[in-house]
């Protein structure tokens, strides 16, 4: 997994959002019951107190008699109530109260309210709420009595209860994360499996499988994505096919056409062996006219010939049989058959063992060395080395070389390095044949110039041809 | 026509007599007046059907055969030449595929000639082929009469070849074929080889003759082609005759 693939971030997206969602509304919710809890456990006291205070009129007289203090805050004590009764330097009730009433609160409650603060001592929440005694004179006038009382409980239970809220927020919250984190983990794979898919088919078309396609599921986008990655696919697949059989119609036709000339063309080379036995004894024009015919009928005949052989290696029908053979035997060969053997000088160590296919050997020396012997100067060399797996043959002439703007084309068909040997016997197809013969070997033939001059063409072959 | 062959050696070393079936007219009378003029009589057809009937009225020394012919296909007349007789055969043929190759060998053709061939291709392969033919006797018999090779028998001078006593019908090349391998055997001669001698073609590549050439061979003299005993196969160099 990609650290910010799109997973990576899809889950963090929906995590972030279900934690900020549960902690508005976890949070929320808390602080409401959390007011809640708090302000009815306040009320409650307040009110305790002042029913209590209420309960305990009359007071009698000012300043209060001995026992009446006492009397207050023995009534406002209760099991979970301790109070503390102030009047002037008077006290009565619990002592230990007293460091729970802040100055605010006494004046808050001085005049004349009932009021409350929570304090924390020794780590436990306390409520302290306190009041002031009026005296109702005699006339029915009110008048504050300097009493005050002051009441405390505890908010252990409430802050309990507060404690709890929080942890089922947490614990919702938790949950809520862990199911997300669970949701979001399903909608990648929902989203990234069509998308890995996608990937895949993008890839194999690429490569070159046409029949790429993917499954369209459902109907969202990523359905229509599907869809029309389909469509492109198939789309291309039609260009293609239509390209490929535009480009098989024109082989086959070079193929026909070339086929189609065999005849005719059997037929003159033929009556041209006649006529050549013949020629010499015909006077002037008509002996030229022969000579003439029969040369070009030879030239037709090579060149349909090599029209046939390269449309092979277009259709791919040429096939490779290869037999384990000595390199020079088949080179030497190659020269005798063609009276080349006086013309080339031949460093060809015998012992050299290569699987190859004889017959396309032969095709390649007799291309290179009648190249060689055609356009450049004698003597022609040929030297045959072996390096590991692979096996070399140059041949090399003394001419001029070629010219750099011809280098790059020399192997390309039809190609005519100038105007005055367009015509010079060979097909013009002679050195294309030669490097598809090469490349069938899964071998390579390059063209360059010699330190002294002179062409030099290179062939390299395997020595083992890898056959499937 | 078994009775032809011997009559036929004075012929050869004269005039051989070549039967041209070839449906294009030009083509025809190209290689008529080609041949004709390098001293062979030739007799030329249009169809294979006219070339069968002209085989029984006027036996010919060798056939020419085009590969591609109207009705009765050449490799259907080669079937039926090849099953009445050794006559010696050349396909010539427009197609240089290798299945139309293999298919002609295998229907038993001796050799093949690819369209456009130049008359003196032709003709050096059609005296190739009459020579190992066998109408030229070897010049003294100094081997012994019959050679035996388990139950195959070879007379070199009769140029009879027998198997478990009874005589086996092999054509030219198959014939020569078997006297070159058995001259030495136990050693592995190349296709090339075989090619230069059996076929006397100074070129490369045609070693699908040879291998089509063995095939035949092999269906004839084996007892389970498929695992030869006589002519075995030495993968990436050639053949060799035994050891038995």
């Amino acid at each position: 997994m990609k650290l910010w693939g799109l997973r990576t971030r899809l889950l963090l997206a929906f995590s972030l959002l279900v934690v900020i969602t549960a902690a508005t509304v976890a949070g929320g919710a808390y602080v409401q019951s959390r007011t809640v809890i708090l302000q009815q456990a306040q009320d409650a006291t307040a009110r305790v107190l002042v029913d209590k205070a209420t309960a305990l009129y009359p007071l009698g007289p000012l300043p209060p008699a001995g026992g009446t203090l006492d009397r207050i805050s023995g009534e406002l004590s209760d099991r979970d109530l301790s109070s503390l009764v102030l009047y002037e330097d008077q006290s009565s009730g619990n002592e230990q109260l007293r460091s729970l009433i802040s100055p605010e609160l006494r004046e808050e409650v001085g005049s004349g309210n009932v009021a409350w603060q929570r304090v924390v001592t020794k780590g436990v929440p306390m409520l302290v709420v306190g009041t002031r005694f009026t005296v109702e004179l005699p006339g029915g006038k009110r008048q504050a009595s300097g009493i005050e009382a002051y009441i405390a409980r505890s908010m252990a239970s409430e802050e309990e209860s507060i404690a709890e809220l929080a942890t089922r927020a947490w614990l919702i919250g938790g949950a809520a994360l862990v199911f997300a984190i669970g949701l979001a983990l399903l909608a990648a794979r929902g989203v990234l499996r069509p998308v890995r898919e996608l990937g895949e088919a993008a890839h194999r078309l690429g490569s070159g499988d046409l029949r790429a396609r993917i499954s369209v599921r459902g109907s969202d986008e990523l359905a229509g994505v599907a869809r029309t990655f389909n469509e492109t696919a198939e789309a291309l697949e039609r260009h293609v096919g239509e390209l490929e059989r535009m480009e098989a119609d024109a082989r086959r036709f070079v193929a026909d056409v070339s086929h189609e000339l065999r005849t005719p063309l059997a037929a003159m080379t033929a009556v041209a062996d006649v006529l050549e036995q013949e020629a010499s004894q015909l006077p002037g024009d008509a002996g030229r006219a022969a000579r003439l015919s029969i040369d070009e009928t030879h030239h037709l005949t090579r060149l349909v010939n090599d029209l046939i052989e390269v449309s092979r290696f277009d259709a791919k029908a040429a096939a490779l049989a290869p037999e384990e053979v000595d390199v020079a035997e088949v080179v030497a060969a190659s020269l005798r058959i063609r009276g080349w053997t006086a013309e080339v000088e031949g460093d060809l160590p015998a012992g050299i063992f290569a699987g190859l296919d004889p017959r396309r050997v032969d095709v390649i020396v007799a291309n290179l060395v009648g190249n060689a012997l055609r356009h450049g100067e004698k003597p022609v060399s040929l030297r045959l080395s072996e390096a590991g797996e692979w096996i070399t043959l140059e041949v090399a002439d003394r001419g001029p070389g070629l010219a750099p703007e011809v280098l790059p084309h020399v192997f390309d068909r039809f190609y005519k390095a100038d105007s005055a040997r367009a015509r010079s016997g060979g097909s013009g197809l002679g050195l294309a044949i030669a490097w598809e013969n090469a490349r069938l070997h899964k071998g390579t033939l390059i063209a360059e110039n010699g330190v002294d001059g002179g062409a030099v063409f290179t062939l390299r072959l395997p020595r083992q041809v890898v056959t499937a | 026509m078994d009775e032809r062959i011997p009559s036929g050696a004075a012929i050869v070393v004269g005039m051989p007599r070549v039967l041209l079936i070839e449906d294009d007219q030009a083509v025809r009378e190209g290689l008529s007046m080609a041949l004709g003029g390098r001293g062979h009589a030739v007799d030329a057809v249009a169809t294979g059907e006219e070339g069968l009937a002209r085989l029984a009225s006027r036996p010919p020394d060798i056939v020419v055969l085009d590969l591609m012919l109207p009705g009765l296909d050449g490799f259907e007349v080669c079937r039926r030449i090849r099953a009445t007789g050794d006559l010696p055969i050349i396909m010539l043929t427009a197609r240089n595929e290798d299945i139309d190759v293999v298919a002609g060998l295998a229907a038993g053709a001796d050799d093949y000639v690819v369209k456009p061939a130049r008359a003196q291709v032709l003709e050096a392969r059609i005296r190739a082929v009459l020579r190992r033919s066998g109408q030229t006797p070897p010049s003294v018999p100094a081997q012994p009469e019959i050679e035996q090779h388990g139950d195959l028998g070879v007379d070199r001078a009769a140029l009879t070849v027998t198997k478990g006593g009874k005589p086996v019908a092999l054509a030219p090349t198959e014939l020569r074929l078997l006297l070159e391998l058995t001259q030495v055997p136990g050693r592995v001669l190349s296709r090339q080889y075989l090619l230069e001698n059996v076929w006397e073609h100074g070129y490369f590549g045609d070693s699908r003759v040879v291998d089509a050439c063995v095939q035949r061979l092999r269906a004839k003299i084996e007892d389970d082609s498929s695992a030869p005993v006589f002519v075995q196969t030495v993968r990436g160099f050639g053949y060799r005759f035994g050891p038995l």
